[in-house]
């Protein structure tokens, strides 16, 4: 890895740190928000896209090859759409995108989008390549352990915020109240660190507890509701963009949904470069910089877990350490292109917690899909024979009435 | 009394059926023509006299039901759903009910847990699907239904795909393939489609109830489930309801619901929702009439002379484009007016309308006219050369260019829709400097339209009159003519007319082909002397949204169905006297064709013999040049590809002097046909025997296609369950196919990934294959770039098999393999440096087939290899070749191995001026989505063509051969 070769990207430097405005995707909302601070904290001027709406996928198709994933389609789509919006002076505009380097397709959307800015004629706008594994080489971002200390808490608080906002939300008396709750918070989070200088875990730990029960104060429902997890390719799991609103269709349909944390993304990226070691023998000197990361971020779960189970009766999030050991028998810990076998265990995960509908999102063609994804749905079935799992394929040809039939036979179908 | 109405509304009809007190009383089946709303209420009014004034429970299902349902808030019940109420109440005992549906394909399984599966996003093997494909027969259903019942033989077609069956029939027809035949063969395609797609691996047995529309119309269909399934009389139930078991069931269900209401209230919800708003809308076509005038007049100053061919009297020159859904035939004068012209669809059969043609030309002609010249281009080139001594046969590139010329000489861009390709050629200095075909989709094109004008109960030419003046046009977006279908669907939910769709059609394939054939960002990229041509563009409606799209004006010759005949017959020019059966000749003319199957080689090819007058013979259906009996020459010409087949299954033959543990099976397809040496001698120098599965064929597919789950996966992928059946069958003690997430460091690259798919997918295979429960399977995740770790990972997985394995023998067994892994990459590298050199002291062009090493496979590169040996180029692999240019900088993150060689081969291929690139690309391949684009601008900023080649399921040699001849053809300009 890291051969010295011709730089083929612009560096962002640190003099455009200084007043260049940095756009960053966005996947989820709240914990966006969130990271979207946490770099201006670290003196970028970053801005979260909110842009929604149909245009945003055609530009991207005109952009980038049509075969390529709905993912980066959508994703470049929203940067070059804003770019051409007027709104920001492209000369003073970068942009920040995601990078894990795996051996899936999406290590290369960063390749993707700087060909598509050329072809808009934007070829001179940088891109921040953020990775754990220093892909690229930008002055003007550095990605340290301070910072990324910072980003875990973002994550942390978005997963606590979307659990608690998912599991109030169908049952909520007043309609629409469990969303604002959530939103105040994020809004809250986000003005808090951006005038703390410091995060004391202290506060930390009692943020959560306010927010558990604030949320616990909501007015809510006794009756039960049909619960419906959503597992897939990282993207279209999460954004609303990505699956027409996956969320709220499931939610209008009377179910609660179930959606797994972005940190258990997180500690698989990490578990991965571990697993290289262990089991291949690779990469020996990073090893103990990884299993220390793996230790930390697996306490940090563990302790909101706690909390959750402490101060109220919500559903807490599944201990990674059990969230991998139930793939034992399924598929190898080995298969770690795309989601790998983490999809296949957030859906043996969601069995595990008695949610035994499931939809299986997917962008049409994704390649480690077809192994973890539908490969894996025939085992999964055999040996828990009461499971209902769908898959739905996005794309941006594909359209929502179809997308929806198939939901409504899985939810016709259900068992609770 | 209880009455309960349920309305099932389709893609594609509306049934009705009223139940009293649970029995059936009243049921009726219609098309809806996209007139959903409209069609809804006049099938309920008609049931007025029955119910007037009681009180009725009601429900809809449905695809476009969902959306009916949703705006009026009467109760909706999932049509599998509802299957499922009509099974319980009707067939209690029923195992498996098989559903085929407008758009929908379903399978429900009620034995051993109840499982319902439908298909994707993609409608291939359905009801659409059959229709479309009897429009290309020409036939309407039942007549193909009948004819179907009466076939001799079946081909092998793709149904995945409306796109890809075409592409398999239209050779078929145009090699003179029966209709019988054919349609036969289209109904097994969606049999197996059904069984593959949905099934997936679960055994359909015990009595199987088949449902819906297509499976109450069609025998032929009924037939090959019957005999695919093995099914009995009494297990096969062909209900006389099947056309309304949905809608039965909605009816059933409501009864459930509590939700009761009476006519006129129900009518005046349904009336009311036809309000509902509309999204997603497009601007109209032209403000008003006088804009069209305008349009119309400037469009009308684009044509050629005319002569009544009555008035002339001399030479005269003839051109024929026999395409792949119609002929064209022109007829010009010395002075290039065009004396006589025929376009009309080929109802399947081209030979017959070129006699008939023929015989009317030679009939005007009389004795005045003589014809000196004559050319033929089009799918049906080889054909209609053969049949009716045709002069000279032209590329269909070079046919369009000459055309389009003589209407705009700077032309620098020629944008060709036919009735189903795209075609479109970059012009620099006068000769064609790029093209570009549409592969494997087809939904930019005439025929797309055509077809849905049919189903909408259209002829085309009104259909797209409709659109032109449409308020506001549906949005459909620019994608697959599957997703058209469920885009065009979910317009109707949302109340588009007629109209808008049409014009929203018309957008679609002009949107298709620019950002998706094209792909180009800008208008600007396309040229600025724009000709289009092809009988999609005499439709007005796709001109028009073509300019707008371009921002631009452009030239559409008033001949535009007819340029490549024009072209021809002005490329007939250039002869003195014609070789072109005689009117006496013709007259004596028969032809007749049958199916044969080439025994020349393990590939088995289908082939078509066509006798003409005297005996004379044309074959086609061939991947090689062996069935003909023909020159022998090609043979010796390199091909790396083929030096590797013969390397790999040469393998076979090396053995362990003695066997002492037993029978190791390496299915050869993936990674495997690469590491097969590294593996093979691994395994032999433990003394196991080493069994490699053979060289794929078709039959390779069939037999695993049963157990395959994801079936947008690529081709290599799936034929790996075939592989693995075959070893099984041959009864070894394991499989092995480790799981590789990075392949050898060739140390040219960021990193040495595999693809998801080469490197994981024995973790699909393991647990979808129900064979592999006989046997040991072993998939172990290895290291392959570290000795040590490979062999610590070996001796953990095969302990189970031989645990008396020591270190020991471990480490020579990796030794071994490697020395044998290296001996065979070495090869291929003095094979591809001998056959370079080769071919410059013989001066042949070079052509690097380029993709990965599976795709040197019989099956997965349906021989196009030999296809490029046979047009005279001497083919190389990237592997043999890459070695001899330094690593291309590229402006992607280059972490695959595979890949890292293409883009050393572009460099290389780049570097010389004797070779040329193609490159093969798997259809669903993910990663090269990104390898395409950066091997074409590799290859292009250099100056060279790029050529790609799409490939499947698909053996539609025909059309790759149109692309090499083009290539070959704008090489020589």
């Amino acid at each position: 890895m890291g051969k010295k070769k011709e730089k083929t990207y612009i560096s962002f430097t640190e003099e455009m740190q200084k007043d260049y405005t940095v756009l960053v995707p966005n996947m989820l909302p709240m914990h966006f928000t969130l990271i979207a601070k946490v770099f201006r904290n670290f003196g970028l001027r970053a801005e979260l896209l909110e842009t929604q709406g149909q245009h945003i996928k055609e530009t991207g198709l005109k952009y980038v090859h049509n075969d390529t994933c709905y993912p980066a389609i959508l994703v470049i789509g929203q940067f070059i759409d804003a770019l051409q919006s007027g709104k920001y002076d492209p000369h003073k505009t970068a942009l920040i995108l995601f990078q894990t380097g795996g051996g899936c397709r999406a290590s290369n959307y960063i390749n993707l989008l700087r060909k598509a800015l050329e072809k808009a004629g934007y070829g001179y706008v940088p891109v921040i390549s953020m990775s754990l594994a220093g892909l690229e080489d930008h002055p003007g971002f550095h990605m340290g352990v301070k910072m990324v200390h910072r980003l875990m808490y973002a994550v942390l608080y978005g997963d606590l915020l979307m659990l608690l906002r998912n599991q109030c939300r169908p049952y909520e008396l007043r309609r629409g109240e469990s969303e604002k709750l959530a939103l105040a918070w994020t809004d809250r989070l986000a003005k808090e660190m951006d005038a703390g200088a410091k995060i004391s875990y202290k506060k930390v730990q009692e943020n959560y507890r306010k927010i558990i029960s604030d949320f616990e104060a909501i007015p809510r429902a006794e009756q039960k509701r049909v619960r419906v997890g959503v597992v897939g390719e990282i993207f279209v799991k999460y954004s609303p963009l990505g699956n027409n609103n996956l969320e709220d269709f499931l939610v209008k349909e009377g179910a609660e949904v179930t959606v797994p944390g972005l940190l258990d993304f997180c500690l698989y990226c990490v578990y991965n470069n571990m697993m290289d070691t262990e089991k291949l023998g690779r990469n020996k000197v990073q090893y103990p910089i990884w299993k220390t990361a793996y230790r930390f971020f697996t306490k940090k779960q563990n302790d909101l877990i706690e909390v959750i189970r402490e101060c109220s009766d919500f559903d807490p999030p599944t201990p990674f350490a059990h969230t991998v050991s139930l793939i034992e028998g399924y598929i190898g810990i080995g298969a770690k292109m795309g989601e790998g076998w983490l999809l296949t265990a957030e859906m043996l995960e969601l069995a595990d917690k008695g949610i035994k509908n499931i939809v299986c999102t997917q962008p049409f063609g994704c390649l480690p899909n077809h192994i973890c994804g539908k490969g894996m749905m025939r085992p999964i079935k055999e040996r828990n024979p009461d499971i209902n799992i769908v898959a739905i394929d996005y794309d941006a040809g594909a359209t929502a009435v179809n997308q929806e039939n198939r939901i409504k036979l899985m939810l016709a179908n259900h068992s609770d | 009394m209880n009455y309960s109405l349920g309305i099932d509304i389709g893609s594609t009809t509306v049934k009705t059926v009223l139940t009293k007190d649970g029995t059936v009383v009243y049921e009726k089946y219609e098309r809806h023509l996209s007139q959903v709303r409209a069609k809804a209420l006049e099938m309920i009014e008609e049931i007025r006299p029955m119910i007037a004034g009681e009180r009725f429970s009601v429900a809809f299902s449905g695809s476009a039901g969902l959306g009916l349902a949703e705006a009026s808030g009467i109760p909706f019940v999932q049509e599998v759903f509802a299957t499922g109420e009509v099974v319980k109440r009707m067939e209690p005992d029923t195992s498996a009910v098989i559903e085929l549906g407008g758009e929908d394909a379903k399978i429900i399984f009620f034995d051993g847990g109840t499982d319902e599966r439908m298909n994707g996003s993609c409608a291939g093997g359905t009801g659409a699907f059959i229709d479309q494909m009897a429009t290309l027969l020409d036939l309407d259903a039942d007549e193909m239904d009948r004819l179907s019942l009466e076939h001799m033989k079946i081909y092998p077609i793709a149904s995945r795909c409306g796109v890809f069956a075409k592409t398999d029939i239209q050779p078929l027809l145009n090699q003179g393939a029966k209709k019988e035949d054919v349609a036969a063969s289209i109904y097994q395609a969606v049999v197996n489609q059904t069984i593959a797609g949905l099934a997936q691996g679960r055994k359909i047995r015990g009595k199987v109830l088949f449902l819906g529309g297509p499976l109450y119309y069609c025998r032929g269909l009924r037939e090959r489930f019957k005999e695919t399934l093995g099914l009995s009389d009494e297990e096969a139930i062909f209900p006389e309801y099947a056309r309304y078991a949905v809608a039965m069931g909605a009816a059933i269900y409501a009864e459930k619901t509590g939700y009761e209401t009476e006519i006129d209230a129900l009518t005046a919800k349904i009336r009311e929702s036809l309000t509902a708003v509309v999204s997603n809308r497009l601007p109209s076509l032209f403000e008003n009439r006088e804009e069209y005038d305008l349009f119309h007049e400037r469009h009308a100053k684009a044509d050629v002379a005319r002569r009544a061919i009555e008035s002339y009297e001399g030479e005269a020159y003839l051109g024929i484009d026999c395409g792949s859904t119609t002929t064209k035939m022109v007829l010009l004068s010395r002075d290039k007016e065009i004396l006589f012209s025929y376009y009309n669809s080929n109802r399947g059969n081209p030979v017959e309308i070129v006699r008939e043609q023929l015989g009317i030309i030679y009939g005007l002609c009389g004795d005045r006219i003589r014809i000196v010249g004559s050319a033929v281009t089009g799918y049906g080139e080889e054909l209609i050369k053969h049949a009716f001594g045709v002069d000279l046969g032209v590329v269909e590139t070079i046919a369009h260019y000459t055309a389009a010329k003589y209407f705009l000489p700077e032309v620098d861009f020629i944008l060709d829709i036919g009735g189903q390709d795209i075609k479109c050629f970059r012009i620099r200095n006068g000769a064609i400097d790029s093209s570009m075909l549409n592969e494997a989709c087809s939904s930019g094109c005439g025929s797309f339209i055509e077809t849905f004008a049919r189903s909408m109960g259209y002829e085309i030419d009104e259909f797209a009159c409709l659109g032109l003046f449409s308020p506001a046009p549906v949005n459909l977006g620019s994608r697959c003519t599957v997703f058209m279908n469920s885009s065009v669907k979910q317009s109707q939910r949302d109340g588009a007319t007629v109209e808008d769709i049409s014009a929203g059609l018309s957008v679609s394939v002009v949107k298709n082909a620019i950002y998706k054939v094209i792909r180009a960002g800008s208008a600007d990229e396309l040229g600025e002397h724009i000709v289009v041509q092809g009988g999609t563009f005499y439709n007005d409606a796709v001109l028009r949204s073509f300019e707008l799209e371009l921002g631009r004006e452009v030239i559409r010759p008033a001949i535009a169905g007819l340029m490549g005949a024009y072209g021809a017959a002005l490329y007939s020019m250039r002869l003195t006297n014609s070789t072109l059966l005689s009117s006496n000749e013709l007259r004596e003319f028969h032809h007749t064709s049958t199916a044969a199957i080439c025994r020349g080689c393990t590939n088995h090819c289908h082939l078509t013999v066509n006798t003409f007058t005297g005996g004379k013979k044309f074959i086609s259906g061939n991947q090689c040049q062996k069935g003909l009996g023909l020159e022998k020459a090609a043979e010796e010409i390199p091909n790396l590809h083929e030096f590797k087949r013969s390397y790999l299954t040469g393998l076979s033959s090396r053995q362990p002097k003695t066997v002492t543990r037993g029978t190791v099976g390496l299915p050869l397809s993936l990674g495997m046909y690469e590491l097969l040496p590294l593996w093979h001698g691994i395994f032999s120098s433990l003394g196991f025997s080493v069994k490699i599965s053979k060289m794929s064929s078709k039959q390779t597919y069939e037999r695993g296609q049963f157990s395959i789950p994801s079936d947008t996966a690529c081709y290599p992928a799936k034929i790996m369950h075939g592989h693995i059946e075959e070893l099984v069958a041959e009864g070894v003690d394991a499989i092995f196919y480790p799981c590789l997430s990075y392949n050898i460091d060739e140390k040219h690259s960021d990193n040495h990934y595999n693809c998801p798919v080469v490197a994981y997918y024995s973790e699909l295979l393991r647990g979808n294959m129900d064979s592999l429960s006989s046997v040991k399977f072993l998939y172990p995740y290895l290291n392959i770039n570290s000795r040590r770790e490979l062999c610590r990972g070996l001796l953990s997985a095969l302990s189970e098999l031989c645990p008396e394995l020591s270190a020991k023998e471990i480490r020579r067994a990796v030794r071994r393999g490697f020395a044998q892994y290296g001996e065979y990459m070495a090869s291929i590298r003095r094979e591809g440096e001998r056959s370079l050199a080769w071919a410059r002291k013989n001066g042949r062009r070079i052509m690097i087939l380029a993709g990965r090493p599976y795709h040197a496979d019989a099956e997965i590169g349906h021989g196009i290899d030999k296809l490029a040996t046979s047009l005279g180029f001497c083919v190389v692999s990237e592997d043999s070749v890459c070695h001899l240019a330094e690593p291309a900088p590229v402006r992607v993150l280059n972490q695959w191995t595979y890949h890292a060689r293409l883009y050393r081969a572009a460099r290389y291929a780049s570097e010389h001026a004797d070779t040329e690139l193609v490159q093969l690309v798997s259809f669903g391949c993910g990663v090269d989505a990104i390898t395409t684009d950066e091997v074409r601008s590799i290859l292009e900023q250099n100056g060279k063509f790029y050529t790609q080649i799409k490939i499947d399921e698909i053996t539609n040699l025909g059309a790759v051969r149109i692309r090499l001849r083009s290539l070959i053809g704008a090489l020589e300009q």
